[in-house]
């Protein structure tokens, strides 16, 4: 029977089928970060249990890790709130009791774990990734089956190397054509979350199929499936093609020699077969995609940059319109039409969505020659990675942004949640290239545009929304 | 896990869709290392009117009177009444521990989101998803009845009203097995520990590269 990519990474990780639908699945590879995992090591200790396979576990710390260049110099020390560094040192001192690989805060590999997995080649094609965060769904973008799970899960995993877990369905979202020149990766999943809604793939793995998705670089991907959670769905997945192969190739943990050549050719067989069936298709054609910007406070509330605000009283159904209300009241949007009325307090540009090379590439192309507008408080630049802060500085984007105005900051979650110190005050606007624009997400009473890197560095310059292609024309 | 069998308590309803769970515990309480006492802090945004910090005293903050959590008539709330996908967003267990150590016992919604759902399981705390309309007909009561109580009843899949009206509801075998023995599944899995061990030994002969020790 033809079976979808889903099925088959399902298929070749079923350890056992229960008569009541669920099944135990074995879990390849666990990230750990500080905030979700310390409650699952205390379960192990408070058991008496050891992890199952140490080699099949990576911990970095992300979350809380301040981005001032001062204040990470002395490492897990340096970090001036106390809780924070509690939460910091616990996951060090869970590590080295259970002899997991962490890349401690001074580590050059440091950053957000779903930036540095792939990065270092501990994801690869064909496994099954879990980790205690959402956005795990990041790593669908090399053709893994992940996605993120609660502490519990996350002590589960650490114990058993199994989950228990139930089928979901399969959903192909199907993107063709061209894009247009600026419209990236973010704008694609912006564009079809405003399509199927934050509920639309709940209980599906999303395959994101199609020849504009073919044409994205792995950055490009993982950006798209880093948002199928977004969409409701906790798996987001991509075909495996010679990108996805080129990509993982001598990276430090990819397999080597002649399991390299043997991985490879199994590899090939993770696509979706040609008449395999999806519970539901959604279609986007990628010529109708335009640079996308959230105008309230869940990721469905987007529009493209030509677009007027939509208006609460003219929405029909009336759990929109109370939502929509809301939303304008909390956005403060009264009196606005469009995108480019709001005047904008801050810039973001990282977080697990957009903080890779090209996604900082993107930026500086903007920003290159120009200066941040006046009227702006801050625009920051945080890196995903300690790897992908060296590479950006060898090509010299720390200094165009630090030209135009931007601060160039050291790696880690920062304002995407602001659980550090980076965060928006109340009623800020901030142009945001993470991946939620929830009430109070980015700070207490934060106002979170959700925009790709390109449309965050023109909005810098311009001090508000502005549809990149036209600021790059002059 | 303490088991979950039969629960009757206070109902609030909570109507607004799309409630996430950064509303239900926001970022600065997921700083602990514990898995207890966050109920304080449970919806702080919507609760409070300041911006609530770790580690504070709450009883003194100033309470945002239009929140249903804070109004007389629904002290002692067990049962909370929520829209349509309640729990989208992180994957933070630091919400369903919220809600538990709040007093939340079951959350009755037309729909959820996975991650959330599933980890309300992992902690006696009762998800249960009700028709659209069935949702509807719980708010109307709730609102114009005060001391308004469900029961709901693990055992027989069902929700009773005070007026004795039943709506049932689905829940997985295996969920449900587990919710109404208050069994620990780590404990479940490791028994089949032969199973996995069968497993990986099947999966290094084909797939060995996953099996290296790759000095990860």
């Amino acid at each position: 029977m033809a079976k979808t990519l889903y099925d088959k990474l399902w298929d070749s990780h079923l350890v056992q089928q229960r008569d009541d639908g669920s099944a135990l699945i074995y879990i390849d590879l666990q990230l750990l970060h500080e905030v979700t995992s310390p409650q699952a090591f205390e379960g192990l200790r408070l058991h008496g249990r050891k992890p199952w396979r140490l080699t099949s576990s990576l911990a970095t710390p992300d979350h809380n890790v301040p981005t001032t260049v001062e204040e990470r110099k002395s490492g897990v020390n340096g970090i001036a709130d106390p809780v924070s560094k509690i939460q910091v040192t616990t996951l060090d001192d869970n590590c080295d009791e259970f002899g997991i690989t962490e890349f401690k805060m001074t580590d050059i590999r440091q950053g957000i774990v779903h930036v540095v997995g792939p990065e270092q080649g501990a994801t690869i094609p064909g496994m099954t990734v879990v980790c205690g965060d959402s956005h795990t769904s990041t790593h669908g973008a090399f053709g893994a089956l992940a996605h993120g799970i609660g502490t519990s899960e996350v002590e589960h995993v650490l114990a058993t190397q199994c989950l228990v877990q139930k089928k979901m369905r399969n959903m192909l979202v199907r993107v063709d054509g061209e894009l247009s020149p600026y419209v990236t990766a973010k704008d694609v999943v912006l564009a079809i979350i405003g399509e199927i809604g934050t509920a639309g793939g709940t209980g599906y793995a999303i395959e994101f199929g199609g020849s504009a998705i073919a044409s994205l670089s792995m950055e490009g991907r993982m950006t798209v499936c880093n948002m199928a959670i977004e969409a409701g769905a906790r798996v987001g997945l991509i075909a495996v093609d010679q990108t996805t192969i080129d990509y993982v190739k001598d990276r430090p943990y990819a397999p080597k020699g002649a399991h390299w050549d043997m991985a490879v050719e199994a590899w090939k067989d993770l696509v979706s077969d040609k008449d395999a069936e999806f519970d539901e298709v959604v279609v986007l054609n990628a010529a109708d995609i335009k640079p996308q910007v959230t105008w309230g406070t869940s990721p469905e509330m987007v529009i493209a940059i030509d677009q007027d605000i939509p208006r609460p009283e003219d929405q029909a159904d009336a759990v929109t319109r109370d939502g929509y209300a809301r939303a304008w009241k909390y956005m403060g949007l009264e009196g606005k039409k469009t995108l480019a009325d709001i005047t904008l307090d801050r810039v973001f540009i990282g977080s697990c969505t957009n903080s890779r090379i090209e996604d900082l590439r993107a930026a500086a192309e903007v920003v290159k020659g120009r200066k941040v507008a006046d009227t702006l408080k801050q625009a920051i630049v945080v890196p995903g990675s300690g790897l992908v802060k060296e590479q950006a500085e060898k090509e010299g984007l720390d200094k165009i942004f630090t030209e135009a105005g931007l601060e160039w900051r050291e790696p880690g979650c920062s304002m995407c949640l602001a659980m550090n110190a980076d965060k928006l005050g109340h009623g800020e606007h901030c142009a945001s290239t993470s991946n939620r624009n929830f009430e109070g997400r980015q700070g207490f009473g934060g106002r979170t545009h959700l925009v790709s890197p390109a449309m965050a560095a023109a909005a810098a310059i311009a001090g508000h929304f502005v549809d990149v292609n036209e600021l790059v024309k002059h | 896990m303490r088991p979950f069998t039969t629960h009757t308590g206070i109902a609030a309803p909570l109507d607004l869709a799309n409630v996430d769970t950064d509303m239900i515990i926001p970022k600065q309480f997921l700083k602990s290392i514990k898995r207890t006492g966050f109920g304080k802090n449970l919806f702080d945004e919507l609760r409070y009117e300041d911006e609530g910090q770790p580690d504070q005293e709450c009883t003194g903050r100033p309470l945002r009177k239009d929140f249903v959590l804070n109004q007389d008539r629904y002290q002692g709330t067990s049962v909370l009444l929520a829209r349509s996908n309640f729990g989208c967003g992180s994957s933070r267990e630091h919400a369903p521990w919220a809600l538990d150590d709040f007093g939340i016992r079951s959350v009755i919604a037309p729909s959820f989101a996975d991650i959330f759902y599933n980890n309300c399981f992992k902690n006696g705390l009762l998800p249960i998803v009700l028709k659209e309309e069935e949702v509807d007909q719980l708010f109307e009561e709730v609102e114009a009845n005060e001391g308004y109580e469900l029961t709901v009843d693990l055992e027989n899949q069902t929700v009773k009203t005070p007026s004795g009206t039943e709506f049932s509801f689905d829940v997985d075998a295996f969920r449900k097995h587990c919710l109404l023995n208050g069994l620990d599944d780590i404990g479940l899995t490791l028994q089949q520990a032969d199973a996995i061990h069968a497993y990986e030994e099947k999966r290094i002969q084909t797939a060995p590269w996953l099996f290296e020790a790759r000095a990860l």
